[in-house]
Formats: structure tokens, sequence, C-alpha cells
């Protein structure tokens, strides 16, 4: 891909309550990002257009930066039109997620293979996935058919069977759908798109049974041998049939794709797409997490493999209680330092679920929200893991060394040890008073191993970022790295167990203010200062029975990149876990907060 | 003047309200504009799908899925009674013969010679679309539905469960801070809307329950009794579809929290008049809130004051709000300053912040999201 060639920029994100608008600029050589402003979503009633917002909060950038951007309600281009330097842009981009974004229901013929395969391709083109259908998923098929016809989404995928296999279980799918005539979330009047990516020899049945019901689409299988995913094909289609069907249903959608210098994405498949980016152009393996009010998104790339999941009901406000439900009471009060009356606790969540834009005006209650968001991340990462897994019913050649060690096909692709970094985004995340909250927040809930380096996104841009790598890669991965990316440092996370107070590990560390060195514990937390484009050498020693990576026992020596927060020693084990007694949990987490500077005091 | 732009829920004694109802799938619109219309009338009526059978016929009768079509009784789109036979096989000798008959009665809608199956449609099922509240017909909108306004007096609560209903207000609550005992429930409150004040306990829950009232409407509810009145912790505040026997609105949130004393007298100048409710809330975009309506009379005319509950222009200096989160949660004041500036507060994050004078004459700084607006005044 070659970039075109833009010198000022405006991208939009068009969320589900905010409008979040960005100027991009070149300012010497490079790219930045220079101004931002944000507005209410204007989808819903009174103003049911989508354009209205997305004017307002450009807007708020022609304020902030002086350029005038907005002539008759159009977005002027080129930039340095009429010969004025501070008018017009060169492009606008956007993405968007507004009205619930984009909500699909898959069905597959085996739920673990094909059912599987079509959840991992929704969820990858930034899909929220309302229901997986399979052939074996246990629900007889009435249940099936009123599952279909309750759900109304606003696309389905169909997949199912292999390439030249048996085409009866697809054919079957094709029927349910067809007996249960779905209709669309949005708008009475057109027929529901429907994307068919299974067997190639069931194309035919698929016409004839569901092409005068929905408006079907025919692409390549998706699981065209039990060996291979083939996604990007059906990707495209939802993309595709995303803008022609369901955005142009959506209230000013069509004004809004006519600006667009490139086709609007939707949000989850922008940020999916620049963590991608990084990943393969620094050659590491990344989890991405944006943990929103209504909903948790994960990305991962392991050995270049992308996957994305969306916990629809694990947020921190609009969903806050179902997180309490999910991961039960006493998960939550574990990360606290002190008690509190259950009946109160739940009732504040509740009053937070309620009236979701409320935020903590106490520190009791910014320790309780951010208790909440480990255990959501520690939720959504565990979901994460069960979907991003190599493909299942694959034939595994065997050798004499896996007597002892057989493994199944499908096995996790999430590998902590081999994990470089970590990225976090969402307003608790992003908006923590403390940097250091945002730090120990993902340590707790993610148990990083060995050394894992952690970042934030300042302010939310990688949606922005993500469709504008689609028209200039260099532009969006220059403001990612300034502008958007905040390091906050290096974990080193030893696996094993010990007493309270026993070894650990030995280390030293050439840290730009003189070298440092010294035990550490069972049982502590140690930060080393090691700032902003700052990196260090580090050479650390476990215990006989301690792994950071090389082996029980084995030193290792590597470079870790500093960050706003420091390098963090974290001697408290591999599995995390905490004393089970409450004098003896609240005091090591008080020894914890006060040795890393959590919280005021 | 000093602004903030915080939400509210409106409570008015009049203003115009507006109903947008429509069907879930096209049907017909039975009323006409500008045609009166009570809560009970039924303005639009569709037809649902019946519910599909699906049957295999091809297992049953030990046969081929291609050759299934020959061994068909019936054909598709035939319709078929309880008992019928739908497909039978042919042997040489009668006694080896085996019928297949179907479980419902209906029309046969697909046979497959891919899969071998038969499916099976019952008799569509009448959907009746209600006008909900007493009101004008203002806009058809063809096989789709109608928009009925009323006059009325109006009141949101934060947080309900239960679908729309209708009936008369009783008021039981001698104060804003009285809880609704199970005792003050009686037999004369079945088919009513009942008022309490501050909070409803399970027991009430369960007594209203028994009783067999339409509605109940209090300040607040412990989390614990939410668990046990639906069966399940909710997770994500989307409600109105539970079938609980009665519709519940919260005005003011969870725990024990005086209903706001503008709500209360409102509900109890009320008292008696007929009433529409729904416990319907959905809080991402697109917010909707449970609602008390009390339609009044056209002879109540309104005048474009009494439509500010429906415009949310900000917080002002000497307007009546309420605090939704903790420290203060649930109390209610007025606001003495608005300062421009961004306020450090204790989690030392950097928010806009409101000065509010309580009823007690004490002050408090509070962040302007914590807050909002008792709007309709």
């Amino acid at each position: 891909m070659t970039d075109r060639p833009l010198r000022t920029i405006v991208a939009t994100d068009c969320g589900s309550t905010t409008t979040k608008a960005i100027l991009i600029e070149k300012v010497g050589n490079e790219y930045r990002q220079t101004y931002r402003g944000e507005a209410p979503t204007t989808v819903e009633a009174p103003f049911e257009d989508v354009t209205r917002g997305v004017l307002n909060a450009i807007s708020e950038i022609e304020e902030l930066s002086g350029r005038r951007i907005l002539e008759d309600e159009k977005i002027l281009t080129p930039s340095g039109i009429g010969g004025d330097p501070k008018a017009g842009v060169d492009i606008y981009i956007s993405t968007s997620s507004a009205g619930g974004g984009l909500q699909m229901m898959v069905a597959g013929v085996v739920q673990s293979m094909t059912g599987e395969s079509a959840q991992r391709c929704a969820l990858g083109a930034g899909v929220i996935v309302m229901d997986v259908l399979a052939s074996n998923d246990g629900r007889l098929p009435h249940e099936k058919i009123e599952r279909i016809r309750s759900l109304r989404p606003d696309m389905i995928l169909l997949s199912g069977g292999t390439d030249g296999g048996t085409v009866t279980h697809v054919v079957e799918m094709a029927e349910y759908i067809s007996a249960a005539e779905p209709r669309p979330r949005l708008g009475m009047s057109y027929n529901l798109p429907l994307i068919y990516a299974g067997n190639k020899d069931g194309r035919e049945r698929i016409k004839e049974i569901l092409g005068k019901k929905t408006a079907l689409t025919i692409t390549e299988n998706l699981r065209p041998t039990m060996e291979r995913e083939n996604l990007v094909p059906a990707r495209t289609k939802i993309h595709d049939l995303f803008l022609e069907h369901v955005m142009a249903q959506a209230p000013g959608y069509r004004r809004l794709i006519e600006w667009a210098g490139a086709p609007i994405m939707p949000t989850p498949a922008a940020v999916g797409l620049i963590m991608e980016t990084i990943a393969k152009k620094q050659g590491i393996n990344l989890i991405g997490v944006d943990i929103g009010g209504a909903t948790t998104d994960v990305f991962s790339i392991f050995q270049g493999i992308f996957n994305r999941t969306v916990s629809a009901n694990l947020g921190m406000s609009y969903s806050i209680s179902n997180v309490m439900a999910e991961s039960g009471l006493e998960n939550i009060m574990r990360w606290v330092p002190f008690s509190i009356d259950e009946q109160d606790l739940r009732n504040r969540i509740k009053n937070k679920m309620i009236r979701p834009t409320t935020v903590p005006q106490t520190l009791e209650e910014l320790m309780i929200e951010q208790a909440i968001a480990r255990e959501a991340l520690r939720l959504a990462l565990g979901h994460h893991k069960t979907l991003a897994t190599g493909l299942k019913g694959v034939q595994q050649e065997r050798s004499i060394s896996d007597v002892f060690d057989q493994k199944g096909s499908g096995q996790t692709l999430i590998n902590m040890l081999q994990l470089d970094l970590i990225v976090g985004s969402g307003g608790i995340l992003s908006h923590a008073p403390r940097r250091v909250q945002s730090m120990l927040m993902m340590v707790d809930a993610y148990e990083p191993l060995g050394f894992t380096e952690l970042s934030v996104d300042s302010i939310f841009m990688m949606p922005h970022l993500g469709v504008l790598s689609t028209v200039n890669e260099q532009a969006a991965m220059e403001v990612f790295v300034h502008d958007c990316m905040i390091y906050l440092g290096t974990c080193i996370a030893p696996i094993g167990q010990g007493k309270q107070g026993e070894r650990c590990l030995e280390y030293t560390a050439a840290l730009p203010g003189g070298p440092v060195q010294g035990t550490l514990k069972f049982g502590e937390l140690r930060l080393l200062p090691l700032g902003l484009n700052e990196e260090a050498m580090v050479q650390v020693t476990p215990a006989r029975n301690v792994d950071v990576g090389a082996g029980r026992g084995e030193a290792v020596h590597r470079r870790a990149r500093g960050g706003v927060v420091g390098l963090m020693l974290d001697g408290r084990g591999r599995p995390l876990n905490l004393p089970s007694r409450l004098e003896d949990r609240v005091g090591l987490l008080k020894k914890w907060h006060e040795t890393l500077n959590l919280y005021p005091t | 003047m000093a602004h903030s732009y915080t939400p509210g829920l409106t409570v008015t004694p009049r203003t115009l309200v507006a109903r947008k109802r429509l069907l879930p799938i096209p049907g017909v619109v039975l009323v006409q504009e500008g045609e009166s219309v009570s809560s009970d009338k039924v303005v639009a009526r569709a037809e649902l799908p019946g519910k599909v059978h699906v049957v295999n016929v091809v297992n049953l009768l030990g046969i081929l899925p291609e050759d299934l079509k020959e061994f068909m009784v019936k054909r598709e789109g035939e319709r078929v009674e309880q008992g019928q036979v739908l497909a039978e096989n042919k042997p040489l000798i009668k006694w080896f013969k085996s019928t297949v008959v179907s479980p419902i009665t209906g029309s046969v809608e697909t046979i497959s010679n891919s899969t071998g199956q038969v499916l099976l449609r019952e008799p569509p099922r009448r959907l009746d679309l209600f006008s909900y509240v007493d009101g004008r017909v203002v806009e058809v909108i063809p096989g789709q539905g109608v928009r009925i306004e009323t006059t009325c007096a109006f009141v949101q609560g934060i947080f309900g469960v239960g679908g729309e209903t209708w009936g008369t207000l009783v008021m039981v609550a001698t104060s804003p801070e009285q809880p609704l005992e199970a005792g003050q429930l009686t037999s004369e409150h079945a088919g009513k809307i009942v008022i309490g004040g501050a909070f409803v306990g399970a027991e009430a829950l369960q007594r209203a329950k028994a009783v067999g009232v339409k509605g109940l409407v209090v300040g607040g509810m412990h989390d614990k009794d939410l668990r046990s009145l639906l069966g399940y912790d909710l997770g994500v505040a989307i409600t109105g579809t539970e079938n609980i026997g009665f519709t519940l609105v919260l005005t003011e949130g969870f725990g024990q929290i005086p209903m706001a004393s503008k709500t209360f007298e409102l509900l109890h100048a009320l008292n008696g008049r007929k009433a529409s409710i729904s416990g319907a809330t959905q809080i991402r975009a697109g917010v909707i809130r449970p609602e008390i309506i009390v339609p009044r009379g056209s002879e109540e005319s309104i005048n474009t004051a009494d439509l500010s509950g429906q415009v949310r222009a900000g917080a002002k200096i000497g307007d009546p709000v309420r605090v939704i989160r903790e420290p203060f949660f649930g109390r209610i004041g007025e606001v003495v300053a608005l300062p421009s500036d961004l306020l450090m507060i204790p989690t030392e994050s950097h928010v806009r912040v409101m000065e509010i004078v309580f009823a007690d004459g004490t002050k408090a700084v509070v962040p302007r999201a914590n807050v909002e607006i008792i709007e309709g005044s």
C-alpha cells in the first residue's frame, strides 16, 4: 500500500454516547495529533442525524485550533483551500459504534469448529456476537428457531462444513434461519443481510432456501479444510455489508459516508487494525484491552495471529453490576484494603449502573471501582483465552516425545511468558488519577510472567489511528508512538511460589541514575526509577524453584524499557494468591500500596 | 449566569408527552389521525408468524432424504391438524406400515430432501398494540404504528422493572421518608398503582404480588430484594419485560432513600387519578427511564413554561438538585456556586464541581457528574 500524501487530517469516532474528533497535522517532518474536540452522539431522537454530533465535535476543534474546517455544514477540502493555510483538511475519516455497534448472529455446524471459526471471523470484524448457533449446541430445533427470531441482529453469518464435505447440516441450519423469518434490528422495510461462508457445495441449496427471504451474499468458505481458517473474505464482506445495509439505515450515515475519504469502519475493527499493525511492525506479541462502560474488548497478536473478543456485559458503568454477578463479591473485595457491608456495596454498584456517568469522589469509592476493573479485566482475558486458540478438530502428528505430555488441538495461543506488551485503554485505565494505579490494575488482573512492558492509550484515539492506517500508515504510526501511547514501564514477575519473606530473586539494574542491586523477597513489590524513553540492562537471578523466563533458577539478562511509572519487580508469586484471612490480606495490600505510592495518604 | 450541563429526571405537573407506538413487524393501524384513544384501545395489530416444529420424517420412517417427497401425504403449504398423518411408508405387507403424524395444528412449511426434515408452523398469533396512554393520535405511520400525544403530569423514575400497565393511583405513604410496610397493602389495592415513600422491602413486595397490585412506586429498595424478586442478579440495566406480577418504579435508586419531596407532593396531589406506568429502563445510548403518566383534562391547558421539564438547560444557581453518589448519596439540596475551574477532589482527579447547600444548612462540594437536577420546576 502506498500512503496518500496528506498534511492535515480530521478523524472522528462516533461512539454510543460521545463523538470524538481529533486533528492530525504534519509538524515539520512528523505527523502529530494537535487538537481534539468532542460532542454528544446524535443518532437518537431528538436529532436523529449522526452528522450533527460530528459537526459539533469538529467545530470544537475549529475553535481551539483557529483552523476553518467547516463551511455550510460541509467539510472543506483540501488543506489550504482558497490560499488560506489555516483552512480545510486533506481528508476526513471516521469509525462508528453508535447505536450499539454492529450486532450479529453467527451459525456453524460443529460448535467448536465452524461455530468458533465463524465467531472469530465476526469478532475480528469488530462485531458484537449476539449468539452462536450450531447443530450440536444442545438446543432443540424449535429453540434455535425461536432464538433466531427473537434476536433481531444487524446481520447473520452462516458457515458450516468443509469444502467437499457433507452439506446436510449446513442446509439444516439454513432451514431453521428461513423458518425463523429473521428481521433486521433497524428498519422494517429491507431484508436482513446474510453472508454464507460455508461448504461451497451447499451454495445452490442455500440460494434456494434463503435467497428470497434474506439479502444473501455468498463468499469463500471460512473453514475450507479442518486444518485451515480463511477468515478474510467473510470479514471483508461483513465490512461491505455494514456500510451498504446497516449504516445506510442509521440516521445521517449516508451523508457521513459521502464525506469520508475512506470507508467508515466499526470502531473495534479499527482498534484491532492499529494493534495488529504495531505488533507486526515491531515483531512483538501483544495484548490490548479497551474497557468501556458497557463492554470490554480484548485484542491479541501472538506469533502474528490476530484475535479479538468482546465481553459484551463486562464494563465499568452500564454493565458494572454484571461484573459483580460474574466475579462474585469476594473476588472484588480481595483487592480492597478495608471491609464494607455487603448490602451497602451491592447498592452502591447498582446505583453506579443506573447512573453511569458519576465519578468516585472519595478514595474508598475509587479503590472499589479499581477493584471492580481488575475483575472485569481478568474475566475478559479469561474469555479471550478460550477463543484465541489454535484450530480444534485438527489431526495432530504425534512423536514418541508426546507420550507423557499429549496436548489436544485447540490450545490457547495466549502465552503470558511470551507476551511483550500490554496496551490498556478505556476511562478507568486512561484516566486513573495516578498512572501507577493503571499499571497495578493490569498487573493484578493479567498476572504477566517474566518481562512485560505496559502502556495506556492517552485519550482513546486508537480507532481514529486504525482507520487512518488504511490511508496513511506512516501518519498513523507516528501519532501512535508520540501522542497516543504512554509507556508505563516494565513489570518483572517471576513464576513460582514461596513463603512470605523468602528469597525470590537477586537483581542488578544499570539504571540511568546509577546501578542498583538487591534481593526481592516473596510477597514484595518494588518499584525502580526508570523513566520515559529510558532503558536499562537488567540481570535477574531467580531462586532455585523460580522461573523468570529461562527456566527454574536460570538467570536472565535483558534490556527493560522504562516509562512514567518505572520498573516494577513483582515478588508476589505466580499464580498470584492473596491471603484468605482478612487481616493478613489488608495488611499486605496496605504495604504494597505504600511501596508503590499508589494512593494519596 | 453559570450553567452546568447536568442530566436530570423530569417531575412536572403538566407537560405534553408524545409516545411512538410501533409494531415489531409490519401490520395494520386501526385508528385515525386526530382520534382520541384510551390506554386500553388497540391502535395497531400484527400477525406474528406461528411457532415452528421440526419433524425428522426420514428417521422416523427409516428412509433416505432424497426419497422423502414420495412418502409425504401432506404437501408444502397444506393445512394439517394435530394427529393427522403427515407421511407414511408403502410396505408390501400392511402390518409393516408406519406413519408419522403431525404434533400440531398448523401448516406444512417446508419439506427438505436435503435434511429429511419437515417443518410445521402453528397458526399466526395476533399481536395487539395498545395505546398505553389516554391521548390523541397525532400521526399514523402506515403499517407500523402511531404517535400519541397527551397533556399530562409526568414523573420519570430512575429504575424500574415490569412492563406497561395502567390503573388508579393510590397514595399510602404519609411522608416521603416513610417506608412501605406489607401491612399497608390490602385487597383494596388490587388492580391499583400504589405509591409508597422511601423504601420497599422483601415482605412488602411479596404482599404486593399476593394482593394483585398493578404497580408500585417508591424511593428505593435493596439490591438483594430485587434479586429475590427477579430470581437472578440483574447484570445490565435493560428491563421492561420481567414477569413479576406488577410494575415497579424506583424514583431515587438503591438503598433506603426518601422520595424527593417534589415527586412525593405531585403524586400525592394526583391520588385517585388514572395513570399509565412503565418500568422499562435502558441506560445505554437512547436512554429509557421508567415513567408515570397521569393525563390531565383538555380543559387544563398548558403554556410554554410548562414544557420546561423536557428541555435540559443545565444547572443554575438556586436549582434544586439531588446528589447521586457517595458520600452524600440521596441528599437533596440547592446549588449555591458553580466554579468554572477544575478542582482536585480527594481521589486526586481534577473535575468540575458545584457547591450545594443541604436543607440542614450544611454545605458540600460535589463533582457535577454526581448531581442531577430535579427538573420540571
